[in-house]
């Protein structure tokens, strides 16, 4: 069998101010999967994405990204490998044109010319804001911004997509545009969410994190589903969704 | 001019703005010509002259400045009615009204025909060191999230009957400075974790390096150029 994309074993790490996030965490994600990752506030979702970057350093266990370990001297094939796309597009989009912060990833790889200008096209053309291409990231709007927060991470051809609540304070037509646009890529999908009937649309399994530990993995629909377990973790359904109910996507 | 590159436009309005500082305060004809010459740019860029007037606010600090001068400087006085001025003050003051208004009109047609990130994109290609480059290239871009962060939190205040009138309402605008400055430090801090995400390592990637032709050169020169004939000519006389 090949390597996993994602390889995370006994992951543990505490912040420097001694609070303890993550204790010793598995997970594995094959080429090709779309996986969920529920789990409370607080449960250290975020703080296991920005392991997976190597943006953190984990205190103990190992992080490996199709077989290459996540260590300072190989981040830059890290970084290619794995995009993450954060909550807040505020925060991810901070050059002066929509051109300009797609290029950025890329350009950081080192491309230029006509390879940079064919990363921007597609990229921009694959969450559909070809249109935008020259206009200023603050005059979008949220949804329009979310989207091409994602195309500036496509833009790097990454190997998996790491998405952090991708479909919060998005209108509902902005949700479904977003799932559309998921649902069309060819990228291996790692999604931080607290929207169950998102995860349970785009995602055929789920891994329940809650308090710094794994503790559910499998299909969506069962974890959904299992009563007891999601009410010892704190995950709700929204009113009205019931995924047994609901016909499987 | 919009078309002009930017870093053409920025050596234009600093070769510019140093001859008008060079001319000797008395060759009053020669400060006419420069004006002229503005006017003719203004006039060949499109730029309304209304829009320009009321930019021109900006000066205000420098016509105040300029208006104390006569009364505070020393020297020999000459009395107008019931003033008392000073001779060497009167002449600072109008050299200093007629530069200043000279390179606040100059410096406003670079800025209404090119947008700011263009400004910063023409400085990196001028060779300023590229950390001050980049810390302006961020401010263009988040003064709109500052600003915007900041208007946020005033409504936030009035929607709850709060009203900048009385002195006791300043701690409470001195703690929204304080919550603004924490905000956008952790916003900074987010905004590198989501940069370094995208493999930046300290430098940001010049993807488009800009160029002018000799043509575009040239153009650009032309009020600089003219302005330092003049210059020539009144200092040499
Ligand atoms: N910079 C930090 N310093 C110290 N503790 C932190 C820091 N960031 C997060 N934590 C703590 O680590 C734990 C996990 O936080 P994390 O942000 O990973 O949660 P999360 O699952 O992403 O939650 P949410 O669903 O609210 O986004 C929380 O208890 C949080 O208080
Ligand atoms: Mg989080």
């Amino acid at each position: 069998m090949t390597d996993p994309v994602l390889d995370v074993r006994g992951l543990a790490y505490a912040y420097p101010d001694g609070h303890q996030a993550l204790f010793g965490v598995d997970l594995h994600v094959h080429h090709g999967e779309r996986v969920a990752l529920l789990g409370p506030n607080g449960a250290g979702k975020t703080t296991l994405v920005l392991h997976l970057n190597g943006i953190l350093t984990p205190g103990a266990g190992t992080v490996e990204v199709s077989g290459l370990p996540v260590r300072p001297e190989n981040l830059r094939e890290v970084r290619r490998r794995v995009g993450v796309v954060f909550q807040d597009p505020d925060d991810q989009l901070f050059m002066p044109t929509v051109r300009a912060d797609v290029e950025f990833g890329p350009a950081n790889l080192g491309l230029r010319g006509a390879e940079l200008e064919r990363r921007v096209v597609s990229s921009l053309e694959r969450v559909g804001m070809s249109d935008y291409v020259d206009r200023p990231p603050h005059h979008l709007s949220f949804g329009q911004r979310r989207r091409v927060a994602v195309a500036t991470v496509l833009a790097m051809e990454p190997e998996i997509l790491v998405l952090d609540e991708p479909s919060s304070n998005l209108d509902p037509a902005s949700r479904r545009e977003l799932a559309d646009i998921i649902r069309s890529l060819d990228v291996t999908v790692l999604m931080v969410t607290h929207d169950l009937p998102y995860a349970y649309e785009l995602c055929p399994r789920s891994v329940v994190l809650s308090d710094g530990v794994v503790v559910a993995d499998g299909p969506t629909r069962e974890v959904l589903v299992d009563d007891a377990l999601m009410k010892a973790h704190r995950l709700e359904l929204p009113f009205g969704f019931d995924p047994r109910t609901v016909p499987a996507p | 001019m919009h078309l002009l590159p930017a870093h053409t436009k920025i050596a234009a309005l600093l070769c510019f703005v140093l001859v008008v500082v060079a001319t000797p305060a008395q060759a009053t004809w020669a400060f006419a010509v420069y004006a002229a010459l503005l006017v003719v740019a203004v006039r060949a860029s499109g730029v309304p002259f209304g829009y320009m007037g009321r930019r021109m606010v900006v000066e205000v600090p420098f016509v105040l400045f300029a208006v104390l001068m006569p009364f505070v400087a020393a020297g020999p006085r000459v009395h107008w009615g019931p003033l008392s001025l000073s001779e060497p003050g009167l002449l600072g003051a109008r050299g200093l009204l007629v530069k200043g208004t000279l390179g606040v009109v100059a410096s406003l047609l670079l800025a209404s025909t090119t947008e700011p990130s263009d400004v910063v994109a023409g400085l990196d290609r001028l060779r300023l060191p590229h950390q001050l480059v980049e810390i302006m290239s961020f401010m263009v871009r988040y003064l709109e999230v500052v600003t915007g962060e900041l208007a946020r939190m005033k409504v936030a205040r009035e929607s709850r009957g709060f009203r900048p009138r009385s002195l006791g309402s300043w701690p409470v605008l001195a703690s929204t400075a304080g919550a603004l400055f924490i905000r956008s430090y952790e916003r900074g801090e987010r905004i590198h974790l989501a940069m370094v995400s995208r493999g930046y390592t300290g430098r940001l990637p010049v993807a488009h390096p800009l160029s002018a032709s000799v043509a575009q050169w040239r153009l650009a020169a032309t009020v600089p150029a003219a302005a330092l004939v003049t210059f020539l000519v009144a200092v040499s006389r």
